[in-house]
């Protein structure tokens, strides 16, 4: 623990000729093609990894645009319809005083998505190309990916209480808006291609710098 | 507290190109006191820990392993504790709105509805994974995988696969993010009518502490080492 910045010198299974299982770590000389303790299938270093981060990415990012232009929610208030989008929500929170809502809903849907791509296409960038940031750090930024992209999923959830709850006839009812459909599929697809991510591959391009 | 050690003891072979593999330095009975680090790749000779310690990879600091005592029984306690709790958050009223007079009820399956007309119909399917189908199946599957084994039986006939799945269905089972979701449902209509909480929304809110306390009493590599060694007895 004491340098966390520069990793130190290590063996890896890849490079003493064996396969470690990524599942479970238990370690097997070449040969089989599935783990023997949880049979996962057992690979040096999964080759798809990065094909399929960019894959699932690029449709995240497609399904992300029309989840923006289009409303995410239909307010009918006593006969009187009014479309709200992501961004709009918003902003109707802090018309409405609750900043600190405002904050939870823009982090979720906004700040998170777009920082998930970004971090994505950088962590996947990394493997083929030399990188500022150190592989320790680099490791640390997948596993928070990992750990938020569900966080995004709060706005559609938001408007699936909201469409099931207000339903007062005339005086009020909430619809769901065709932009909760493409955000639902963008986080999926994002969060797909964060699983997709091999982080091995993370410490393989600095190894081979150091030798 | 535990650190296992850097095994840099077998120079790698100079000539390795990424994609070839070098032949293995390592015979069958060494390779079964190694343990591989899922995240990175790096090995580490394997040491016996006691409950509570915590082994860490030397290289990205990553969790190999951190069993716990008596860990399966309060997995499966738990697990249970969850699935009565969903029964609970789907048949109590979830949420309760009143407005000019009219009141309007909502259960927890009238919320994973609420996509079921038009072009949003696709997402009611979504959503009642994400918040009811995937938790439960996570919780009977570990039920399932641990339950013969804590009374000391042989694991169940189909127990890798169950856990595989469980591990799998990780990030997809959203519970606790439809609490938020709630939560910030709740402010935006608090302007518009009044809100009440039911029952059931508190027994959601109980199911989101008990999964997060089971997750952290999970140790995936504990669970499959000890999957391994009932297996073969
Ligand atoms: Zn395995
Ligand atoms: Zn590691």
């Amino acid at each position: 623990m004491e340098n966390a910045g520069s990793a130190p010198p290590v063996l890896t299974a890849r490079r003493a000729g064996v396969l470690g299982c990524a599942q479970c770590g238990k370690v097997h000389l070449p040969g089989p093609e599935r783990c023997a303790r949880c049979g996962s299938v057992l690979e040096s270093r999964d080759h798809t990894s990065l094909q399929r981060v960019w894959g699932w990415m690029f449709a995240g990012l497609v399904v992300y645009v029309p989840a923006n232009v289009y409303p995410m929610l239909r307010t009918s208030m006593l006969g009187k319809t009014t479309d709200s989008t992501i961004l709009g929500g918003v902003v109707d929170l802090i018309h409405h005083g609750s900043i600190g809502i405002a904050i939870i809903v823009f982090v979720a849907s906004i700040v998170i998505p777009v920082a998930k791509f970004i971090a994505i296409a950088y962590l996947a960038l990394s493997v083929t190309h030399r990188v500022r940031l150190s592989p320790g750090k680099r490791q640390h930024l997948y596993e928070v990916v990992e750990f938020i992209g569900r966080w995004s999923m709060i706005d559609v959830f938001v408007v699936a209480i909201l469409s099931s709850l207000v339903r007062l006839d005339f005086a009020a009812t909430i619809n769901p808006g065709i932009a909760a459909v493409s955000f639902a599929l963008s986080v999926a697809f994002t969060m797909l291609s964060a699983l997709s991510f091999d982080s091995r591959l993370i410490w393989d391009a600095s190894e081979e710098e150091d030798a | 507290m535990n650190h296992a050690v850097p095994s840099s003891l077998a120079a790698p072979s100079e000539a390795a190109s990424p994609q070839a593999m070098p032949a293995p330095a390592f015979t069958a009975e060494e390779v079964a006191r190694l343990i591989a680090c899922p995240s990175c790749d790096a090995l580490h000779e394997e040491q016996v820990l006691n409950n509570g310690e915590v082994a860490r990879c030397v290289r990205c600091h990553g969790l190999l392993e951190a069993p716990r005592r008596s860990a399966m029984t309060r997995i499966i306690m738990l697990a249970l504790a969850a699935l009565i709790l969903m029964v609970a958050a789907i048949f109590f009223p979830f949420l309760e709105l009143s407005a000019a007079g009219l009141m309007q009820r909502s259960s927890l399956l009238d919320t994973v509805l609420a996509f079921s007309s038009g072009m949003t119909a696709p997402l009611t399917l979504a959503m009642a994974a994400l918040i009811v189908v995937l938790p439960v199946l996570r919780f009977v599957l570990l039920v399932y995988v641990l339950g013969p084994m804590a009374i000391g039986w042989a694991p169940a006939r189909y127990a890798r696969p169950a856990f595989r799945v469980a591990e799998a269905l990780r990030p997809w089972a959203m519970a606790e993010v439809f609490i938020v979701g709630v939560a910030v449902a709740l402010v935006k209509v608090a302007g518009l009518a009044h809100l009440s909480i039911g029952p059931a929304f508190w027994a959601f809110v109980a199911l989101v502490l008990v999964t997060v306390l089971k997750d952290n009493f999970m140790c995936r590599v504990s669970v499959w080492k000890t999957l391994e060694a009932r297996r073969r007895s």
